[in-house]
């Protein structure tokens, strides 16, 4: 076995560790301490992703010294590695983004914690990434549950601890509902490691037995992680979670709580249900609609919203429902579309949130429409940033978001019965898109007398800067060169079958 | 009907559960709503619990020598619910720190009554 195959280990091992040390330390020390473990979990991850890219095959590692079916694993494959590039990516350039409001907004004596939940957040992402084990991913939805419920809360203030409740509400129902799903399919198939679950259920579909419940099994896991992703019925939390607190934790929510779902649901969809039975059972279908629905639903909110960042939060139920729109064409093309959807979504909210942070410092910290007037002008660079991402998420050429955009219009001619539906609610949602973005960007860009040119508020420091220039490059890169990044996820979907 | 009342404790644990998520999602007392996430909890344990054993077996300890495993039950469903009541006990105590703090912040359980407040505050 080659070194670079404990990597992912590793990468789980060392940011639990940086939480668990970082309790005696204090705050500053437990910052430097999450920067180093990310850059490092960023740096293993890119090996053990040209590792498996270079073998082209996935392998699993196993956790103690159980061989499977007993013991517990996490397999790597080319998707997973993908995936905490990403993730470790993002996380990495929100909180340099975020750092000086970090500094103001959390007291003093709760500094290390918020970088504990970061740290505990990056354990459970990775680990959900990584694990071939449906009880392990149990228990680290529930530690991103609880490090989210942190992040939200961490301005302590009441607005703030509203907002983490009604989080938590809907989070928990989500997680019982999942949880009851997971023990229904132990009870039929005996099996928590993935691989073994998927031969048993093979079996019992080839027997024709159990037909209801492995249908209530299916909605179950699907409502249940849908329910902690928002998608579009039960996004009531999103905007109060994303709304008001610390931007870097609204950038970390917005672009990888949600998505760590996500990328479950999907794990589970190829490796354990089967993705033929799914289909079968017209759950993809019921996707497609509620994110057809989401995409429009979620738009028409944001443009109905006076408060940028909450309307900012509006998009990403728009956005959730592009992602489950492309799961819900039931074709390889659509999976790669939302795969691919999931990071440039990712790259593209965290700059948003970022540069949102940039522009309400500069009015005084306020976020409505009226304030905000000539932003552009007092911070030019968060003006800038802004506007990169707003043209990215209507889907301008050279920007990530049209490379998704294009992914799913054309991963909606392999479903025939669903194309024109697809293409008719991606034009309007596009068009919805446009006019509250643009909406923005012409209010910050209003043409305003030299005095309010001047910046009232704090300046951005040079390291926020040089974070959203990071964002901005992720964005342009992503729409630039996409081919790479869409060939490791097709390479990588092939490995989970 | 048969099945109903040989699978009883099943029966009982899923309407356990749908009562606990009634409670979680439409109560609008905080204290009443964390009850029910109890509830939702403790009846996925009881189905668990109630599909692990298996009549006339025992714990899967050896102590007169039988190692056929006929003659004992399966322990990680066990586990699972040690498992599980750890996460929720976390869980709850989470979100009755919460409770505290909106109480202490709004002097009242009642989300509703908290969300009337806030609108007011925001005005």
């Amino acid at each position: 076995m080659a070194f670079v195959q404990n990597f992912p280990f590793f990468c789980i091992i060392l940011s639990m560790f940086s939480a668990i040390i970082s309790f005696v330390l204090n705050g500053r020390a437990a910052k430097y301490v999450h920067i180093a473990m990310v850059t490092s979990v960023l740096i293993l991850s890119l090996a053990t992703l040209s590792f498996v890219a270079g073998t082209g095959e996935s392998y699993t590692f196993m956790m103690g010294h159980y061989p499977a079916p007993w013991g517990n694993e996490i397999r790597i494959g080319e998707l997973e590695a993908l995936m905490a590039v990403f993730f470790s990516l993002i996380m990495l350039l929100s909180v340099f983004g975020g750092m000086a409001h970090i500094d103001r907004e959390v007291q003093n004596s709760k500094k290390n914690l918020f970088y504990i939940l970061l740290d505990l957040l990056m354990a459970s992402l990775l680990a959900l990434i990584y694990t071939n084990d449906l009880f392990t991913a149990y228990v680290f939805i529930e530690i991103n549950t609880i490090s989210a419920c942190g992040l939200i809360m961490i301005k302590k203030q009441g607005r703030t601890y509203v907002s983490a409740i009604r989080y938590m509400i809907m989070s928990l129902v989500g997680s019982g509902l999942f949880l009851i799903g997971l023990t229904l399919l132990y009870c039929i198939t005996g099996h928590l490691l993935m691989s073994p679950a998927k031969e048993a259920l093979a079996q019992i579909v080839a027997a024709h037995s159990y037909h209801v419940p492995l249908l209530v099994i299916i909605i179950l896991i699907t409502v249940g992680l849908g329910i902690k992703s928002g998608l579009y019925p039960f996004h009531t939390w999103i905007p109060d979670a994303y709304g008001y607190t610390t931007p870097a934790s609204s950038a970390i929510l917005s672009s990888l709580v949600s998505k760590g779902y996500i990328f479950l649901l999907i794990k589970i969809f190829y490796r354990v249900l089967d993705f033929n039975s799914i289909i079968s059972s017209h759950m993809v279908n019921i996707l497609f609609v509620f994110g057809l629905v989401g995409m429009i639903m979620g738009s028409v909110a944001a443009i109905k919203e006076n408060n940028i960042r909450r309307m900012t939060a509006y998009s990403s139920v728009a956005q959730i429902g592009y992602i489950y729109m492309g799961i819900g064409l039931g074709t390889t093309a659509g999976m790669v579309a939302a795969l691919f959807h999931v990071i440039s979504h990712g790259a593209m909210k965290s700059l948003l949130f970022i540069s949102i942070s940039g522009l309400t410092e500069v009015s005084d910290g306020h976020s409505d429409f009226k304030s905000l007037k000539g932003a552009g002008f007092r911070n030019k660079i968060a003006g800038a940033a802004y506007t990169v991402g707003a043209l990215s998420m209507i889907g301008m050429p050279l920007l990530t978001g049209f490379v998704s955009k294009y992914l799913f219009a054309s991963a909606a001619t392999t479903a025939q019965n669903k194309m024109l539906a697809a293409w008719i609610v991606l034009a309007v949602s596009t068009i919805l898109n446009t006019v509250y973005f643009m909406r923005t960007v012409l209010t910050i860009y209003t043409p305003v007398s030299a005095e309010m040119r001047k910046p009232h508020g704090i300046m951005p420091s040079r390291i926020e800067t040089a974070a959203t220039f990071g964002m901005i490059l992720l964005n342009v890169g992503l729409g630039v060169a996409s081919q790479p990044v869409i060939k490791a996820i097709e390479a990588g979907l092939a490995m989970f079958g | 009907m048969g099945s109903f009342l040989t699978n009883y404790e099943e029966v009982a644990a899923v309407i356990l559960f749908v009562i606990g998520m009634a409670n979680l999602l439409l109560q609008p007392n905080l204290i009443k709503k964390i009850i029910g996430l109890d509830v939702m909890d403790a009846a996925v344990y009881l189905f668990l619990a109630a599909k692990g054993y298996i009549e006339g077996r025992t714990a899967p300890i050896v102590v007169d020598g039988i190692l056929d495993a006929e003659h004992y039950i399966n322990p990680i469903p066990a586990g699972l619910v040690l498992t599980g009541i750890v996460v929720s006990v976390s869980v709850s105590a989470l979100m009755m720190a919460l409770t505290i703090s909106l109480y202490r912040e709004y002097h009242t359980l009642n989300l509703d009554e908290i969300m009337m407040k806030l609108r007011k505050e925001e005005e």
